[in-house]
């Protein structure tokens, strides 16, 4: 006999509740508030979905930013109206920047109070516009399933990134209750994500990449988004083609293969940049030739002709025109290349005498700078802290960063060999992100070796959130490079503007150890080379508790490479005395 | 270059303020816009008229695009189009001058839509150039205010721009 099916009755807060279990979300990471009490009231009232309370808002942001880089699905924020949704408003640029899936609930104000200048209320759909994919906004509570189903499809689908929903307090009244079910799919005339590539397109791509002398695989973090890490590797591979990864694109081919060259960019090794800058055909994946990337656009790659995959329509022939443009996910889009290759197994290489070659011209670049460093065996080298991070996690840790001279010293030596382990704010340079980016990996990995490498400076910018991993028992170890300067601001004003360290030392930091035991955690102060690896020994073998080791570092080292402002991508300064 | 872009969106509140918000916030111009409802009142209609090499105008077409409430974007001025704009003059018009500006209207087949005993309010409708040139053979007269709706825009022939 069929029953017929009576839908549950709920009211819009326990429909909140509801549609995050229903979409599979465990964890919300949030801070209560008058317009979502409501919501917190339904939280309480259930287990499925855990709440995380942060001490801040804009760690939310960052939390649930770093659950999505770690595990390629949309995070989740729960946030009250006007302070507590400006406070999540650098979380959600920093995630619109690096297009990471993410979606943002906001109290709003009382409905009929909306526009009145009313207690805690903010536009939020007006400032959150620039910074998101979407925003919604709620009108009637009984479209509470579909407005959230709706946030995740498109925070997750196409080009990722943060979708904002806004909801009116009168929305969650838990006396008003309305039939819920949550929508199985979500069908928008106006957006159409899933593009596998134009055939032909791919067809003409292959064929230019075969013909190249010089090829160079250029991929971002649109392949770890796109989670197309394996079908990249297995391309580059077949083809034997130098491959070199943007900031964001780390770890989506292995650090430690013979055929990577390196970072590219700013900070980029001499190898990648010097390629890039050789290159007779220039294989872009999911990367978008950011201004970090390309230098001067002008100067950019004289003899490249461009393929170019990316999602995006709009990153395509933004700054650099692409010849061989190819819109599309990039998993189907290099399938269908792999799959040409198989097809044509005979003519499926490149001029082989031509590739070894380029091969031989690159082993010399490699030469060149090699990521060679100054050895002091009296004073601690940020890169040697870092090399020695890698080697005490046999280079399995999921890694996050803050933003300045540690990011870039983090992303040189630390060779990440899988997607999803490097986790930093690439786009927007947020500081204070690494913190609670490795608490929202920490709590979803718990058996994980989470590090988070910062600076003096922007451990600070939310060092409350120690107190939230004393809560939840994150264990994770945060590498304190301390050399008491805003290093990168430090490393400008030497380069151009005779060392006048204008408000970039920092002459009043507490004492790191004693604040971090304050909060219940393990401190431990390395000052000399000789202590480093007894101390890293002893906070990796902790692993029920947060250590914090406090590195006390050169200050006056610099990073290098870095690119000559205004130049081409290979002209690089390669130490405080040489450039090319 | 002038190039007018016509815009199919859904037509839900904060639409409108998104496309206008992507103009500000990448540095393109709006020379002028015009929106309103069509014939399905679930889509807005929009005509904007901006100006940029190629380029500029291929990443303006894309980032709209982008925008999940954008349904189509096409740059009817790539190929044959109407253009159409509405204005409206009020103009001093007394003694001779009423003559004067009555044959002025009736040259550029403009409509004297108000009449007061020291005013006319013309209306005239056409391209923009047209606009601008009534305005210049008025240049004698005391204009009081002049008013304009934007550049509306449809592609000649068969060619829709519709879901």
């Amino acid at each position: 006999m069929n029953q017929k099916h009576q839908p549950e009755m709920l009211s819009g807060g326990a429909m909140v509740i509801r549609a995050l279990r229903d979409q599979g979300v465990e964890y919300v990471y949030g801070y209560p508030g008058g317009a979502v009490l409501h919501i917190y009231d339904a939280l309480f009232q259930q287990s499925e979905v855990k709440h995380v309370l942060v001490r801040h808002e804009q760690a939310a942001t960052h939390m649930a930013d770093a659950y999505a880089r770690a595990s390629g699905r949309a995070g989740v924020v729960l946030v009250t109206s006007g302070p507590g949704a400006t406070n999540a408003v650098t979380g959600i640029a920093t995630a619109y920047m690096d297009s990471i899936p993410m979606v943002v609930l906001c109290g709003q104000v009382m409905s009929h109070l909306i526009g009145d200048d009313a207690f805690q209320e903010t536009d939020m759909l007006g400032i959150s516009r620039p910074i998101v994919k979407h925003n919604l906004s709620v009108r009637r509570p009984e479209d509470i399933p579909a407005i959230i189903k709706k946030a995740f499809y498109i925070a997750e689908s196409g080009r990722p990134g943060p979708v904002v929903v806004d909801i009116p307090k009168d929305m969650t009244m838990p006396n008003q209750k309305f039939p819920y079910e949550y929508p199985t799919e979500v069908k928008l005339r106006s957006y159409n994500p899933n593009s596998k590539g134009h055939p032909g397109q791919i067809k003409r791509a292959l064929a230019t990449l075969l013909s190249a002398k010089k090829p160079v695989l250029y991929a971002g973090g649109g392949v770890i988004l796109g989670k197309a890490s394996d079908e990249l590797t297995e391309l580059a591979r077949r083809l034997n083609l130098p491959v070199t990864n943007t900031l964001m694109g780390l770890g989506a081919y292995p650090a430690t293969d013979r055929q990577f060259i390196g970072m590219l960019g700013m900070h980029g090794s001499y190898e990648a940049n010097q390629a890039m800058h050789h290159a007779d055909v220039i294989f872009a994946v999911g990367a978008r030739f950011d201004d970090r990337v390309t230098n001067a656009t002008k100067k950019f790659c004289p003899n490249a002709t461009i393929i170019h995959v990316d999602i995006d329509p709009a990153s395509i022939s933004k700054t650099i025109t692409a010849h061989v443009p190819i819109v599309g996910l990039v998993k189907p889009v290099l399938q269908e290349m792999l799959n040409l290759l198989d097809k044509q197994a005979d003519k499926a290489s490149l001029d082989q005498a031509a590739l070894e070659q380029w091969w031989q011209q690159i082993s010399q670049w490699r030469e060149v700078h090699g990521g060679r460093f100054e050895q002091r065996s009296d004073l601690l080298k940020p890169q040697a802290v870092i090399e020695a991070v890698w080697r005490h996690t046999k280079g399995d840790a999921y890694v996050t960063s803050d933003v300045g001279q540690h990011q870039m010293f983090a992303a040189q030596y630390y060779k990440f060999d899988k997607p999803n382990r490097w986790i930093n704010s690439g786009g927007l340079g947020t500081m204070g992100f690494g913190l609670p980016a490795a608490m929202g990996v920490k709590l979803h990995y718990p058996a994980a070796e989470v590090v988070c490498v910062t600076g003096e400076g922007s451990i600070q910018m939310n060092i409350q959130e120690l107190s939230t991993c004393k809560q939840y028992g994150l264990a994770v170890k945060v590498i304190n490079l301390n050399n008491g300067y805003l290093g990168m601001v430090k490393q400008w004003q030497d380069m151009n503007y005779d060392s006048r360290y204008s408000s970039s030392y920092m002459d009043s930091l507490p004492d790191f150890v004693k604040l971090v035991e304050a909060y219940g955690h393990v401190g431990i102060r390395v000052t000399h080379p000789s202590e480093l690896d007894a101390a890293l020994e002893k906070a990796f073998s902790i692993k029920d508790k947060l250590v914090f080791l406090d590195i006390h570092v050169d200050p006056k080292e610099h990073v290098y490479p870095m690119q000559v402002p205004g130049g081409a991508m290979n002209e690089m300064f390669l130490s405080k005395t040489e450039r090319t | 270059m002038r190039h007018i872009l016509a815009v199919l969106l859904e037509n839900e509140s904060g639409a409108l303020a998104r496309v206008v918000g992507l103009f500000a916030q990448r540095g393109y111009n709006i020379d002028s816009l015009t929106v309103a409802q069509t014939e399905d009142p679930t889509l807005s209609r929009l005509t904007l008229v901006t100006r940029g090499d190629d380029q500029v105008i291929e990443q303006i077409t894309k980032q709209l695009h982008k925008l999940i409430e954008v349904v189509k974007v096409s740059d009817i001025s790539e190929s044959a189009h109407i253009e159409r704009e509405l204005m409206m003059v009020k103009v001093k018009a007394s003694g001779e001058q009423r003559e004067e500006i009555k044959r002025c209207a009736d040259i550029f087949r403009g409509q004297i839509i108000d009449v007061s005993p020291t005013t006319y309010t013309v209306q005239i409708v056409g391209t923009s150039e047209k606009l601008e040139a009534f305005l210049e053979a008025l240049a004698g007269s005391q204009i009081l205010e002049t008013v304009r709706t934007g550049v509306s825009g449809i592609s000649r022939g068969e060619k829709a721009l519709a879901l």
